[in-house]
């Protein structure tokens, strides 16, 4: 449980972990009844209505005036200089 | 005044078109509708009504030189929280999306929009769409107006309560197990599960890409044929949507259905069926033999499955979806509050720990599980080729039938906190309306009745891919000919 939270990137409490693990297992065994299906005639499907790859010409459509990048850049809670700031990635 | 609000948008908007009512006093009786029940009700998250009244006022001046853009030009609508509103708060019921303001419309709102609709605010939704009663919310559960101690469904419990309640003449949903048609089932009014790709995807949040549709729940299958007309068709911000050319969906009105074969499949009226969901489902179909229609049983035997071939391609998908929500661009962040942060990395955790809800948190959980490496090819894999067999059988049947009528759900709305730490029970409830998305296929629930409690009853009607002209052509039928769907709450 904790390492499926850790590659989730979510903390749990101790009363959180077994909440969720209680919850979670009761879930995955009662799924466990796919074993039973006779999938040896059958493609997985991810796509449903049969697409395959849709392209369209790589050229701005819409104009990126600064209004638009304005109201872009609002939503962002650190900014620096009009770029995007992140915390360090291996410092403390 | 206030009965105005009880309109459907058909009969609204041929009241427009006649000049016998203005789009600003329509919205004047949704307004003051809106305030007499929605304290009871709670289906609004954020109201837009100063510039729904600024709408209206442009919309008067169309109508007064006879340029009225559509039939739902001055209609008030309310859109489900998940919708990207441009300038207007748009926030999936997620503490993490709390204070997100989109820089521009999806393309649903901006056809709504062009269609000259009234743009009335954003209403409840289960956190990203995830669950079945509304209570997953961050900000709270909606009430179902037929009686408030109980859930209005969900996901799209606030749009359901809202057409519902009047307080609004139509809403826009979205469905990925059953979000618009359970809620339909539980309020007592008509919403559609369109085909998957008919509706564009472009700027609402996502739940599970592969599943996830957009469509409308209204008081009238006219209504949504109406409303089809405006929403459906290609997209180019969206590559999964349909390049068919698409029929005038209000031509399916009003047609005799006589010759009409509905298959009924035995699967979905097995163990775990209310007894008086059944003899209303069952008396439903009966009608629509006196209307000339032919009904047969037979069997989807891949049902038994598609819960758990649901779950675990939703849940994959989501986990998946949610990896967005980093505290980074936009959303929820501990960098906003200056809290003291050990690099990159717990700023991913400090977000996502302090702002996604419980529902969230274990659909990310169980897809970082049936993705990961070891586990993959036994959850998921085997999930995606349940759901080819599943698809199959649906592709089958609709060589023989024109539309497939079951239940919208075993039982009728439960009460307020009865199954919300009860999460596999949750799942299970949705064991009718699961099916169809992995099929791609549309479906719409349709009022069918009431239990002895006065709770309501809908019949969901399945039909081929793109096929939503012939449950059209059933739905209208039955609703011309009952009148389930004209009943309304007293609250």
């Amino acid at each position: 449980m904790l390492d499926v939270a850790q590659l989730a990137r979510i903390e749990l409490s101790d009363a959180e972990e077994e909440k969720f693990a209680g919850q979670l297992s009761a879930v995955l065994e009662n799924f466990e009844l796919l074993n039973e299906v006779d999938t040896s005639n059958a493609e997985p499907t991810a796509q449903v209505t049969g697409l395959t790859n849709v392209f369209r010409d790589d050229k701005i459509q819409n104009v990126n005036d600064e209004k638009t990048r304005d109201e872009f850049l609002a939503n962002v809670p650190e900014i620096e200089n009009g770029a995007i700031k992140v915390p360090g990635v291996f410092n403390d | 005044m206030i009965d105005l609000a009880k309109l459907t948008v058909n009969e609204a908007s041929k009241k427009l078109d006649a000049g016998e009512i203005t789009s600003s006093e329509l919205l004047e009786s949704v307004i003051e509708r809106i305030e007499n029940v929605e304290p009871k009700v709670k289906a609004y998250i954020t109201q837009t009504l100063e510039t729904a009244k600024e709408q209206a006022k442009k919309s008067d001046e169309r109508y007064k030189k006879g340029l009225q853009l559509s039939e739902v030009d001055g209609i008030p609508v309310a859109l489900k929280d998940v919708f990207c509103t441009k300038g207007v708060k748009t926030t999936a019921a997620s503490k993490i999306l709390e204070d997100f303001v989109p820089a521009y419309n999806a393309t649903v709102v901006e056809k709504l929009e062009k269609a000259g609709a009234i743009m009335l605010g954003k209403v409840n939704t289960d956190e990203f769409t995830m669950g079945s009663s509304t209570e997953n919310s961050a900000f709270g559960p909606s009430h179902n107006p037929w009686d408030t101690s109980r859930v209005p469904g969900g996901s799209s419990g606030g749009s359901a309560a809202a057409v519902s309640a009047d307080e609004c003449l139509f809403a826009l949903g979205t469905d990925t197990g059953g979000s618009i048609r359970q809620p339909s089932s539980f309020c007592s009014v008509t919403g559609l599960k369109v085909t998957y790709g008919l509706v564009s995807r472009n700027g609402v949040v996502s739940y599970a890409s592969s599943f996830d549709t957009i469509g409308p729940i209204a008081k009238s299958v006219a209504d949504v044929a109406i409303i089809l007309n405006v929403i459906a068709g290609n997209d180019p911000m969206d590559s999964t949507t349909v390049s068919e050319k698409l029929p005038d969906y209000k031509s399916f009105l009003g047609k005799d259905i006589k010759g009409k074969k509905i298959g009924i499949p035995k699967e979905f009226y097995g163990q775990g069926l209310d007894p008086e969901v059944d003899k209303i489902i069952k008396s439903a179909i009966e009608k629509l033999k006196s209307l000339g229609a032919e009904a047969e049983e037979m069997s989807l035997p891949s049902t038994d499955y598609a819960i758990a071939m649901y779950y675990i391609i939703a849940k994959s998908e989501a986990s998946s979806n949610l990896a967005r929500y980093d505290g980074i661009r936009y959303g929820y962040s501990p960098l906003k509050n200056k809290s003291h942060l050990k690099g990159l990395i717990d700023l991913y955790f400090k977000t996502r720990t302090e702002a996604f809800g419980n529902e969230a948190k274990r659909s990310i959980m169980m897809g970082t599980h049936t993705l990961s490496s070891g586990y993959l090819d036994a959850y998921y894999k085997t999930a995606s080729k349940v759901r080819t067999l599943i698809k199959r059988e649906y592709q089958k049947a609709f060589e023989k039938y024109d539309v497939l009528i079951t239940p919208v759900s075993p039982f009728p709305a439960f009460k307020i906190g009865e199954k919300l730490e009860d999460p596999l029970s949750m799942y299970l409830a949705d064991v009718n309306t699961v099916p169809i998305n992995p099929a791609g296929v549309p479906a719409m629930s349709v009022p069918a009745g009431f239990t002895s409690a006065g709770l309501p009853v809908g019949m969901q009607i399945i039909g081929p891919h793109l096929g939503e002209g012939k449950i059209i052509e059933i739905a209208d039928a039955f609703q011309r000919a009952t009148d389930h769907h004209l009943k309304k709450p007293e609250l």
